[in-house]
């Protein structure tokens, strides 16, 4: 997994609640085997006009201009800012690795549906919670400020204005704070714990027998 | 020690290892894999040069994919057939609890064949790369969908890295008015609680509502769980849990059948447990509900009305009800009565086991499907809720009013086969997202209960089913 330290990216808005993985992310997609490639089927069906179907040339589509993400002025963004329950639905990681694909580090939210908020951790996303009243603001100000910029730390927790005029902290669980920071693979690091899962199995297929015949 | 929830004894018992921020490596007892969300799992293992940890707790099938109509051609899309074929190739040198592959006489939901076949067992773990993995926790598990790097985390290390939720109890109470059913308590709760209701909470459903249920309707009102935010429901073990496992394939059986019942008795929360909120509910005030919008929190009872955008005060939730009805093709304050129909799908891993069957087909018996809907779709939840409707005839009922009955799979519900809406069709729903482009890029999706799609399918429009006259 890619690490996360600091980043100072362009800033995106999309302003709606309850964006779904559907969304972020249309099922016709899902049928590939690979974990890359699907950047330029993220939010397909707001971002182009015509139906998108694997394989076809995004050269070829016709994009919705008036979808944010078309807009020239967000074009090189690489933090977005949502609304709350921001990745709600289905488990499918092709949401995070879309996002990733297409170029975000960083979604900014008041909340996250569950499944998303964990997946993203493990591919180096980083999902930032803040408090429903500092999204406002956001929003607020990059639409008022065209290439608004923010800086996230990870280490420090913070959102913070590049002229520091304003800074958020956010938080998040210690041990994902650290795997995110080193770029850490998960399953190295449970490994380290076989013993202890093999002492666990043994014990529990003498107490219930019937899960393991 | 201190009065526990369900949850908490489950999780507490499949602890194996904390880390100071709460951090926890949980053991998975069960792992539920499909087409969809596992090709990449099993490529990342092969990369790391990593194993299988445990096949044996890993039960599969293709269900995402899998085509509905004319199986002995195969499947005619190369992409979904890749994937069918990669899970396949993935699982032919594994030893694993079972596999269901595409056209084996069990194959179906991934969701629906678990408890059938009895791989699904009280006090257990049970993951899945899919939410509605939700649905398993009606047998008193904790059960959640999972993203694929943790279906590889589980399949290298048979441990889940999870953080623990808080308790929420949703209880009801009281006899569910006649025509409704789990369906329709499962989207009064998320019209209570709103779709991100549950989030970060795992519910136990109780109270003498719920314990009324048979299994069919407790895992209808768990699978919905996730479209409240939380990503596990559960219900306590009672007679109707033991019942409904005896004698299942997969089930223990004889002295480990006896041992494994006592055990699973004491599966349910202290008297005096502390839950973080309670959510209380009344049956008779439940009224048959539909969908209008794009998010399941969208709802409103059969007799009621689209709502108006101008009544409501908050802006942000102004505007998604403007963008919802813009999108559904929706006037405010027209009666959901009114509402004509294409399509109507009866499936899914909600509402697709013998029950809702048997359900729909008693309203649908003696009479046609109404002329303005060109599609209408019966797909059982696997080969055995297929078989088991063949016997009783129910095959016949839909045919005959002019249904479609066809092969066991996902189907309709997300449409990634061929069974989907074109741009701007209005489907009735068993299913459990009305998202945007669900069921197909345009589609206009509207969650019902399977006697309320029936229904739907002979009017040609929604109607209250309370005051449907059986035949």
């Amino acid at each position: 997994m890619e690490k996360f330290t600091v980043l100072n990216g362009v800033v995106a808005p999309l302003d709606r609640a309850n964006v779904d993985t559907d969304a972020i992310i249309p099922k016709q997609f899902l049928k590939s085997i690979k974990r890359s490639g699907f950047g330029p089927n993220l939010f397909d069906a707001w971002r182009y006009h015509d139906i998108g179907e694997p394989g076809k040339d995004p050269a070829t589509r016709s994009p919705n201009p008036d979808f944010v993400l078309n807009q020239p002025r967000y074009k090189n963004a690489n933090i977005l800012v949502a609304r709350s329950n921001f990745g709600c639905g289905s488990s499918r990681e092709h949401a995070p690795w879309a996002l990733l694909d297409y170029g975000f580090r960083v979604v900014i939210a008041p909340s996250f549906g569950d499944i998303f908020f964990n997946n993203c951790y493990k591919n180096g996303l980083l999902p930032v919670v803040l408090q429903e009243s500092e999204v406002d603001r956001l929003f607020h100000d990059i639409a008022a400020f065209p290439g608004f910029r923010l800086v996230v730390d990870l280490a420090q927790q913070t959102v913070t204005y590049p002229d520091s005029s304003r800074a958020y902290r956010f938080e998040i669980d210690a041990f994902r704070k650290f795997c995110l920071l080193n770029g850490l693979d998960e399953i190295g690091l449970t490994l380290r714990h076989a013993d202890k899962i093999r002492a666990f199995e043994e014990r529990r297929k003498a107490e219930q027998p019937w899960l393991f015949s | 020690m201190a009065p526990q929830t369900l949850y908490d004894r489950i999780w507490a018992s499949h602890a194996v290892h904390t880390e100071d921020d709460g951090t926890t490596l949980l053991y998975i007892d069960r792992h539920l894999v499909h087409e969809v969300t596992s090709p990449q799992a099993f490529e990342g293992l092969k990369l790391a040069g990593r194993k299988v940890w445990r096949p044996g707790s890993i039960v599969a099938t293709a269900d995402h994919n899998t085509p509905t109509l004319d199986w002995d051609k195969g499947i005619a899309d190369p992409t979904s057939r890749l994937q069918v074929e990669t899970l396949d190739a993935n699982l032919r040198d594994l030893d694993v609890k079972a596999y269901f592959p595409f056209r084996h006489r069990n194959q179906g939901i991934v969701h629906v064949i678990g408890p059938e076949q009895g791989a699904t067992l009280p006090g257990t773990t049970v993951v899945c790369g899919d939410s509605h993995t939700s649905t398993h926790g009606a047998f008193a598990c904790l059960a959640h969908g999972i993203g694929t790097s943790e279906v590889e985390h589980v399949m290298a290390t048979q441990c889940l890295l999870a953080k623990k939720s808080r308790n929420m109890l949703v209880l009801v109470d009281g006899e569910l008015p006649r025509g409704v059913t789990a369906k329709d308590m499962a989207l009064a709760i998320i019209g209570t609680i709103g779709t991100a209701g549950g989030t970060g909470y795992a519910i136990e459903y109780a109270g003498s509502t719920v314990r009324s249920l048979s299994m069919e309707g407790r895992m209808t009102v768990c699978n919905m769980s996730i479209e409240a935010g939380a990503r596990c429901g559960m219900v306590a073990v009672d007679d109707i849990t033991i019942d409904y496992l005896r004698n299942r394939p997969l089930a223990p059986k004889g002295e480990q059948w006896e041992r494994a019942v006592a055990y699973w008795r004491t599966l349910r929360s202290d008297d005096n447990a502390k839950f973080d909120r309670v959510v209380k509910l009344d049956a008779r005030d439940i009224k048959p509900q539909v969908t209008w919008g794009t998010s399941p929190e969208m709802v409103v009872p059969g007799d009621g009305r689209v709502p108006d955008p101008e009544r409501e005060r908050d802006a942000l939730k102004r505007s998604g009800i403007e963008r919802a009805l813009e999108y559904m093709a929706l006037k405010p304050n027209m009666p959901m009565t009114d509402i004509r129909i294409d399509k109507v799908f009866i499936g899914s891993c909600t509402n697709s086991r013998i029950e809702d069957l048997r359900a729909a087909a008693k309203v649908v018996r003696g009479r046609r499907v109404a002329t303005n809907v060109r599609l209408a779709l019966v797909v059982p939840g696997s080969g055995p809720v297929k078989e088991q409707a063949e016997r009783e005839g129910l095959d016949r009922i839909f045919r005959d009013a002019g249904f479609q009955w066809r092969e066991p799979g996902c189907s309709m519900c997300l449409g990634m086969n061929d069974d989907k809406l074109s741009p701007g069709e209005r489907c009735a729903s068993t299913s459990n997202r009305n998202f945007e482009g669900r069921q197909g890029p345009g589609g206009r999706t509207h969650l019902v209960s399977p006697e309320m799609a029936a229904a739907a399918a002979i009017a040609g429009h929604f109607v209250d089913i309370r005051t449907w006259q059986s035949h």
